[in-house]
């Protein structure tokens, strides 16, 4: 991949922090828009999935009957825009009683010391 | 890196989250409602003086007056104006806000 | 040095704009450029000129609209989420521009800081 496509041919580091559970509130979702857009950029994104975070990912989610859009299938589409880097951390996982079996989507599930060992090497960091 | 938090840490766990993921070097700066988990005399404190040991712990010195707070605060957590928060984002190359 | 803003909430609901905006205030005191504040999610919502506060409250959008006049700050709001709340070209306040969310990413790559306000 040409690295040298960016805006200015800078590439940094993005890593999207998902903490919050979808529906609820709007902010997995337009987080989630935020990611897509920024694979138009050319840079190095990874996604990490802690706290409530984590249950963006599960599977057979089915919101007919709350009337909002499912965009669960969207975590799937990631790898079509060369995002690659989904991040999902074992601790959170754990506590809310999920494994790693029941996620939408390929993941690596890491500990919490490689998940901030990851963090602190970014560039950029949006937490949502 | 520097962690911001807004969240009281008696409604949220964020607070909890953020120390947990806080490397060595790293600095914890408290607003908004997140000032009260600068307070001592309650439930947190133990947690947030455990953190001073490994990480920088600061405070926004407006949002602790505006609630009341200012005189209660850890020692070894540092209070803050606007200017000191522009010095940290400056310091540190990432800032996180827990939100 | 070059700061990026971004705030996620809407004004009065919560703090994170009257945070945002004493940021922004004590970085250019202090000779910092902002390079850009990006108004995301219900943030958008500090845009909107039909605003009116009671008399004896802070006039949150007015008050970004003269910072973004003196220090000639690029005001940017996110056309998707505007749009979603009903913020458009026709009740945008001034020194606001509706733009899109590559603006939030370029900043992330532009400046030397992005610093999140929000919930």
């Amino acid at each position: 991949m040409d690295l040298d496509e960016g805006a200015s041919g800078v590439v940094k580091k993005f890593m999207y922090v998902n903490r919050k559970a979808p529906y609820g509130t709007i902010y997995a979702l337009e987080g989630l828009e935020v990611v897509l857009i920024s694979a138009a950029f050319d840079q190095d994104v990874s996604l990490a999935f802690l706290d409530d975070g984590v249950y963006q990912l599960v599977k057979g989610q089915q919101t007919r009957g709350i009337e909002v859009k499912n965009f669960s299938p969207t975590y799937r589409a990631l790898e079509g825009y060369d995002i690659e880097k989904l991040y999902v951390e074992r601790e959170s996982l754990e506590a809310r009683g999920l494994t790693e079996g029941e996620l939408i989507v390929p993941v690596e599930v890491m500990g919490r010391d490689e998940i901030v060992r990851r963090m602190e090497e970014q560039d950029v960091v949006i937490a949502f | 890196m520097l962690h911001i938090v807004n969240k009281s840490p008696f409604e949220k766990t964020t607070l909890a989250s953020c120390l947990a993921h806080a490397g060595p070097g790293a600095a914890v700066l408290l607003i908004e409602d997140g000032v009260y988990g600068a307070t001592k005399g309650n439930a947190v404190e133990d947690a947030v003086r455990g953190a001073l040991g490994r990480t920088a712990v600061y405070a926004l010195a407006p949002d602790l007056e505006a609630r009341g707070m200012k005189d209660r605060v850890i020692e070894g957590v540092k209070t803050v104006d606007y200017e000191g928060f522009v010095d940290l984002v400056a310091e540190h190359k990432t800032s996180q806000s827990w939100l | 040095m070059k700061i990026g803003v971004m705030v996620n909430e809407g004004p009065y609901n919560h703090q994170a704009s009257d945070t945002a905006y004493q940021f922004v205030k004590a970085a250019l005191a202090k000779g910092h450029q902002i390079y850009r504040v990006f108004f995301y999610n219900d943030g958008v919502n500090n845009a909107t000129k039909l605003t009116e506060p009671p008399q004896d409250d802070r006039h949150v959008v007015n008050r970004w609209s003269k910072l973004a006049q003196e220090h000639g700050l690029d005001l940017v709001v996110c056309v998707a989420a505007g749009l979603r709340r009903g913020l458009v070209e026709d009740n945008l306040a001034p020194g606001f521009r509706i733009s899109g969310l590559g603006q939030l990413v370029e900043a992330g790559i532009q400046a030397d800081r992005l610093v999140v306000f929000g919930d």
